[in-house]
């Protein structure tokens, strides 16, 4: 009963957050459209199955996942864990938060395995690219990238580089590839990368930069403790184009195997055609 | 009906494959790296089954609602050829969608909290709060805009490319000029911008004003509404960044 009661209340405040996208809708269908909406039962059933999907999984996320990751999160990265037995070292090496970037990648590619704007990203790139796109091979490289990405951050918290170093050289590469990959993947990449960090992400990766920026002497969490987001959202860009730029490649590969087996197979033939003659 | 419940069912088993991977993670560490045992479980066990239920509901109600009303949105002001009020409309979605976006409004939050401690405002709730406000307001400025000139570069059909890697290069000059307690901010509040139910209208709109449009190709030009709505958001923000200090 109790938790009926909070799925209402999440449910509540779902609806309220959907109000002003739900009313810029309406708004426009019916003063500048002024048609009425093609299949509206569906469509409203639609958005209510929407409401509910997203209450329910918000309230499942602050239930079970939220606090056991943040939780998590604060222990991997308290010094008493990093250095575990040892006298208090003088100074710290990155080599001890091997744990933290072990955790920042797995937790990074998991959260966005499951992340809701992704799947609906992935479906419509499957169904506009006519299966082209594979929409879970889409999925797990932007996986891949976040994954990448959010360990990368964490290890220039510990080191304290400044942030805008690596995102210029992601930049840097991010340009090279655009020239050298498939044209139609590039808008799809280039979108992958806001798509990653919404509701599943941004709270368990928030909550490991800060628990990292503030435990670490000489970090400041206001300088260190953002920019894993940054990450999240640069990485997951290479990584689809590199996935693009693979399957290019195996296919040429394929192709250019099969032109070979081809070439040898007329060659034979003519070979014996020219033994049999006279 | 039968048939409606195997549907329902292979949804629910598509969600349960979604969300293995977190479990597995979250087990792997608590058992095998913090060694300790998982605290009250019975919550969570709930909490997870009620994320797999959402999360089938969620695409249910995505491919019967977000994607359908986005597409035939997109189709009507093709056909109505009213450019001023189809850009309207762009920039009220990306506004509107922003401004009250609980991921932005918990970072606005957190920075102006940070901000605080780091000096750079006063200590009041006051200003903490007129801090969050502007930083949320700039955002969802940007996101509109970005909406605007996303939507206005399918209906003229200019490359991606250019655009994004100009907006790269405005980025990379604006963190040498601006002041560096904003730059991470900045660059994040790209990635938080687009939520959960942004995202899907946005792409379903972009691909339906590709599809309605002569001569535009729904992979090439209908995608890459989002990328604009993730860059604008870091370069505005870094001006709100200098106009403070």
């Amino acid at each position: 009963m109790e938790l009926f009661f909070e799925f209402l209340t999440t449910l509540k405040e779902t609806v309220v957050d959907v109000l002003p996208i739900l009313s810029i809708i309406l708004g426009f269908q019916l003063l500048v459209i002024r048609k009425p909406i093609p299949h509206i039962k569906q469509v409203g059933f639609g958005f209510i199955y929407v409401l509910i999907g997203l209450a329910l999984f918000l309230l499942g996320l602050e239930k079970a996942l939220f606090p056991l990751g943040k939780m998590m999160a604060e222990q991997l990265t308290a010094p008493e864990f990093i250095q575990t037995g040892e006298q208090v070292l003088t100074s710290i090496h990155w080599t001890d938060y091997k744990w933290v970037f072990i955790f920042a990648a797995a937790i990074g590619f998991s959260t966005t395995i499951a992340e809701p704007s992704l799947i609906a990203v992935a479906l419509k790139a499957e169904e506009v690219s006519g299966g082209a796109i594979n929409a879970n091979s889409l999925r797990i490289s932007v996986a891949i990238g976040v994954a990448f990405g959010i360990a990368l951050g964490s290890y220039r918290i510990v080191v304290g580089h400044p942030i805008h170093y690596y995102i210029i050289a992601g930049y840097i590469v991010v340009v090279v590839q655009t020239f050298f990959c498939p044209k139609l993947i590039v808008p799809l990449a280039y979108d992958s990368g806001g798509v990653t960090t919404s509701t599943v992400t941004v709270p368990l990766v928030a909550a490991l930069g800060l628990g990292l920026a503030s435990t670490i002497p000489g970090r400041s969490p206001l300088i260190d403790g953002f920019g894993l987001i940054a990450f999240a959202s640069l990485c997951p860009i290479i990584a689809v184009m590199a996935y693009a730029q693979l399957t290019e490649a195996r296919t040429h590969r394929t192709t250019k195997k099969l032109e070979k087996r081809k070439r040898i197979k007329e060659e034979k033939r003519n070979l014996n055609r020219n033994n049999e003659a006279p | 009906m039968n048939h409606q419940l195997i549907v329902f069912l292979k949804a629910l088993l598509g969600s349960c494959k979604d969300l293995l991977p977190i479990i597995l993670v979250i087990a792997f560490f608590q058992f095998a790296v913090l060694q300790q045992a998982m605290p009250n479980i019975g919550d969570i066990l709930v909490g997870l089954a009620l994320v797999v239920l959402g999360l089938t509901f969620f695409i249910y109600g995505l491919e019967m609602g977000l994607f359908p009303i986005g597409e035939s949105m997109a189709q009507a002001f093709a056909k109505k050829g009213s450019i001023s009020w189809l850009l309207t409309f762009a920039f009220c979605l990306g506004f509107g969608t922003t401004v009250a976006e609980p991921s932005l409004i918990a970072v606005a939050e957190e920075a102006a909290t940070v901000a605080a401690a780091g000096g750079i405002i006063s200590n009041t709730i006051e200003s903490q709060l007129a801090y969050a406000d502007g930083l949320r307001f700039t955002v969802a400025f940007a996101v509109g805009l970005a909406i605007v000139i996303g939507v206005l570069r399918i209906i003229r059909g200019w490359p991606i490319q250019y655009l994004i890697l100009g907006g790269y290069v405005v980025v990379v000059l604006m963190t040498i000029v601006a002041p560096s307690w904003i730059i991470g901010i900045a660059y994040d509040s790209g990635g938080v911008t687009t939520s959960t139910i942004t995202v899907p209208l946005v792409t379903a709109l972009g691909v339906g004003l590709a599809s309605a449009i002569k001569g535009r190709n729904p992979m090439i030009d209908g995608f890459g509404l989002i990328a604009f709505a993730s860059l604008t958001p870091m370069i505005f923000v870094m001006i709100y960044g200098m106009v403070i200090s």
